[in-house]
């Protein structure tokens, strides 16, 4: 038997490695700012870029993209060459994957400053990126496809199935929830609407959830906890079993995001189904992870990689047990909307993510640099400083959530509702205050990995090309005894590629073909009508500024929430909602029953200091809102755009917007001028007053749904 | 609501049908091999492969064994 010459690339490793931790350490900032901007509104320092619904998608898209993201092509790049015995199919491929995905990230963060955002969740980056990123992903696919057909391997080991069909699903999901209406080079509506943005987007957001923080990390788990025990994964059929069931189940559980809103029920009950079923392969995947280390316990102790992964896996288990009861109705119907959510996504993401990337570097970068890890000790600093983090960080909200949650709900005696909103923001302060603290013992422990890996390469020595050997793949495959289909499969990549794609795909098409096929799901409501030019204006600087993240346009047929905001919402009242701004949290109260509730003066007033009008109010202000002029030059492109999304603009209308514009705006500036406010009418702040007077005053309680 | 029907069958088929295939790759003794796979990618491929003292394989070239596994 001939032996093969060749070597592994560990620059790539390399630089993906430092891109995950610089970035990270970028990301985790951010997202301590934004904590702490809710207990210290004056943070955002009057300045845009600064304020909490700029700063919230920077941070989530931060460290889901260039933390995990640069993790998930570290971890891949280094096991993938290991297992497929073979270099990377191309170095220059290698290096315009990871330069690209470093510019998108660059420039998605400055953009998102900047206010360039879509307003869907984890989807916020502007069209020009969503191309970008469509094509450094298919880089990244051609160049893990052409290492997998060069390999001098036969079997694929279940870590690489788990990286194709990350691959295959999240291609899959970013083009679908991509789709969008250019208006200029920064700005474009989603191509959906209302309902049915609501489901593509929540299919996105919780397959992102499922494809990108979970497969490709399950993929680095089968690899790397085995590795660093030195111990085979407790059981490859599991692993089989997992695999498929997970990625088959995963994709329906999306409208679990969305019950009791406004999508119809079935979509609701189905994705309640899936998403309890989704325990099993999640804690098969958990079990199969911790039981890998049977007979290794003792090292535990001793060894802070053990331990990191330990706690992954555990809180991996929690999360994707905690995910399922979230799922069910009558508990989502106390926990949507409040921090239960943030808590349980930080579970997940600084447990299982952030621990199980942590341990990978401790283990993989000494090996790069041929020497040992600089402290052991620090290391050990930074596993416990990092799990007080995630104690700090998740009961405090869990505590918030729950305590917020029961106050909306409480009504008196005399059947009136006990709590102001803003009685139960003021309660849940000082959770918000403790959890900020738990950001920052984990962020500290980032920076103690830091010097610590700092240190460690200072002293190691790199190996770029790092050389093996290895026989040829045989030509013919002997087997012994019968051969089985799923045998076959595990040898053959493409195969498995197409199929991964047929079973992620069927969940997938099952519920958005019929939300888009059947009238009936989306009833229309006559009195409906488009946005005018000036309120489509204000919805803009609405997205910008990244409104959404705190408030909600939903309200939920529930006696409080009734009583609090109106009407419940009807999915025909968002037909005309390119993208939907249903939102997930509510910081502060929903908006969808807003219009004609206060004068246009208090608008005014609680845009420039929100406390003058709402007390003790945790909402930032927004001052440049009455300096900044209204992008006139827009409104045709955008009046173009819509009408072809189907909202029934009148021919020709795109010339007259602006004249009608210009009209609107001078009655709301007359009327501030009886209130003593001097504004002029081209200023963004009449453009939004003009929106929030807008909303929810299309039907009347009375107005009854009928069916065209 | 009809719709509600063409997807309960639509689901039922393909879980049914992903059932049958477990159930008939498991008859056919698809999960003989269990053991190799996960053993193969504990192994390392060096070239003159030497091991430390603990047995396991080196990681770098000259073996200067400061990467072995700690047991």
């Amino acid at each position: 038997m001939s032996l093969e010459k060749f070597s592994y690339d560990n620059r790539t490793v390399k630089w993906f490695a430092y891109a995950c931790i610089g970035w990270g350490l970028i990301g985790m900032l951010a997202g301590l700012w934004a904590a702490l901007a809710l207990v210290l509104p004056d943070l955002n320092l009057g300045y845009a870029p600064t304020t909490f619904g700029r700063l919230r998608p920077v941070h989530t898209n931060a460290v889901i993209f260039a933390f995990v993201g640069n993790g998930i092509f570290m971890g891949v790049y280094y096991s993938l060459q290991r297992l497929c015995k073979t270099r990377m199919f191309s170095d220059l491929l290698s290096k315009i994957h990871f330069w690209g995905w470093q510019a998108i990230i660059a420039g998605g963060a400055i953009t998102l400053l900047m206010g360039c955002t879509t307003g869907k969740e984890y989807a916020e980056l502007e069209w020009p990126f969503d191309i970008a990123i469509t094509l450094i992903w298919v880089a990244f696919g051609a160049n893990m496809l052409g290492t997998i057909l060069r390999r001098r391997e036969t079997h694929l080991y279940v870590a690489i199935w788990f990286y194709i069909g990350t691959w295959v699903a999240i291609a899959m999901l970013h083009i679908v929830n991509s789709f969008e209406m250019p208006v200029s080079f920064l700005k474009s509506y989603s191509w959906y609407a209302g309902v049915q943005d609501a489901l593509v987007q929540w299919w996105y957001g919780h397959n992102a959830v499922a494809f990108f923080l979970t497969t490709p990390y399950l993929g680095l788990m089968y690899y790397f906890v085995p590795k660093a025990a030195n111990r085979p994964v407790y059981s490859y059929r599991w692993s089989i079993i997992h695999f498929w069931a997970l990625i088959f189940i995963y994709i329906w559980a999306g409208p679990h995001h969305l019950l009791y809103t406004a999508l119809p029920e079935w979509a609701q009950s189905l994705g309640t189904v899936f998403s309890i079923m989704l325990i099993a392969p999640s804690w098969g995947g958990m079990l199969n992870g911790l039981l890998t280390l049977r007979g290794a316990w003792d090292r535990v102790r001793e060894d802070a990689i053990l331990k990191f992964f330990v706690v992954a896996l555990t809180c991996y288990g929690m999360a994707t047990f905690e995910g399922p009861m979230l799922s069910l109705k009558n508990v989502n119907a106390i926990s949507h909307y409040t921090d239960w959510t943030i808590a349980h996504v930080h579970v997940g993401a600084l447990g299982w993510n952030g621990f199980l990337t942590f341990g990978i570097l401790y283990w993989m970068l000494p090996r790069l640099f041929t020497t040992e890890l600089y402290s052991r000790k620090w290391a050990n600093a930074h596993f416990w400083l990092g799990t007080l983090g995630i104690i700090f960080y998740v009961i405090p909200l869990y505590w918030a959530a729950f305590t917020q949650s029961m106050m909306w709900k409480q009504f008196t005696p005399e059947g009136q509702l006990k709590f102001q909103f803003l009685e139960t923001v003021n309660t849940v302060v000082p959770m918000y205050a403790l959890r900020a603290l738990g950001g920052l013992l984990y962020i500290s422990g980032v920076v103690l990995m830091i010097v610590n890996l700092a240190k460690t390469v200072r002293r190691g020595s790199f190996v770029a090309n790092e050389p093996a050997e290895t026989p040829p793949l045989p030509k013919v495959i002997h087997t012994h005894g019968k051969s089985h289909w799923h045998n076959w499969i595990e040898r053959r990549p493409i195969q498995l590629t197409v199929f991964s794609l047929i079973v992620v795909g069927i969940g997938g098409a099952l519920e958005m073909v019929p939300t888009f096929l059947i009238r009936s799901n989306v009833p229309t409501i006559t009195s409906v009508k488009p946005y005018t030019p000036l309120e489509l204006h204000g919805r803009d600087v609405y997205i910008r500024e990244g409104c959404y993240t705190c408030h909600s346009q939903m309200i939920r047929p529930f006696r409080d929430e009734v009583a609090r905001y109106g009407e419940y919402s009807k999915a025909g009242e968002f037909v005309y909602d390119h993208p939907f701004q249903w939102g997930s949290k509510r910081t502060g109260p929903d908006l969808a029953r807003l219009g004609n509730k206060y004068p246009d003066s208090w608008h005014y007033n609680h845009m420039l200091d929100p406390t003058s009008m709402s007390p003790g109010s945790i909402m930032p202000q927004y001052p440049w809102l009455f300096d900044d002029k209204i992008d006139k030059g827009k409104t045709p492109a955008m009046i173009n755009a819509m009408r072809k999304l189907g909202v029934p603009y009148p021919e020709g209308y795109e010339k007259q917007a602006n004249a009608d514009m210009q009209k609107q705006a001078e009655e709301i500036a007359s009327k501030l001028k009886k209130d003593k406010l001097e504004v002029k009418s081209d200023k963004e702040i009449v453009a939004l007053i003009a929106y929030l007077q807008r909303l929810g005053t299309d039907i009347k309680s009375n107005t009854v749904a009928e069916k065209k | 609501m009809s719709v509600i029907i063409i997807l309960l069958g639509a689901s039922l088929l393909v879980a049914i049908f992903f059932l049958a295939a477990f159930i008939w790759s498991v008859r056919n003794g698809q999960f003989e091999d269990n053991f190799s796979p996960a053993h193969r990618m504990l192994f390392e491929t060096k070239p003159n492969e030497s091991t430390c003292s603990t047995g396991n394989a080196c990681t770098n070239s000259n073996c200067k064994s400061r990467i072995c596994q700690h047991n």
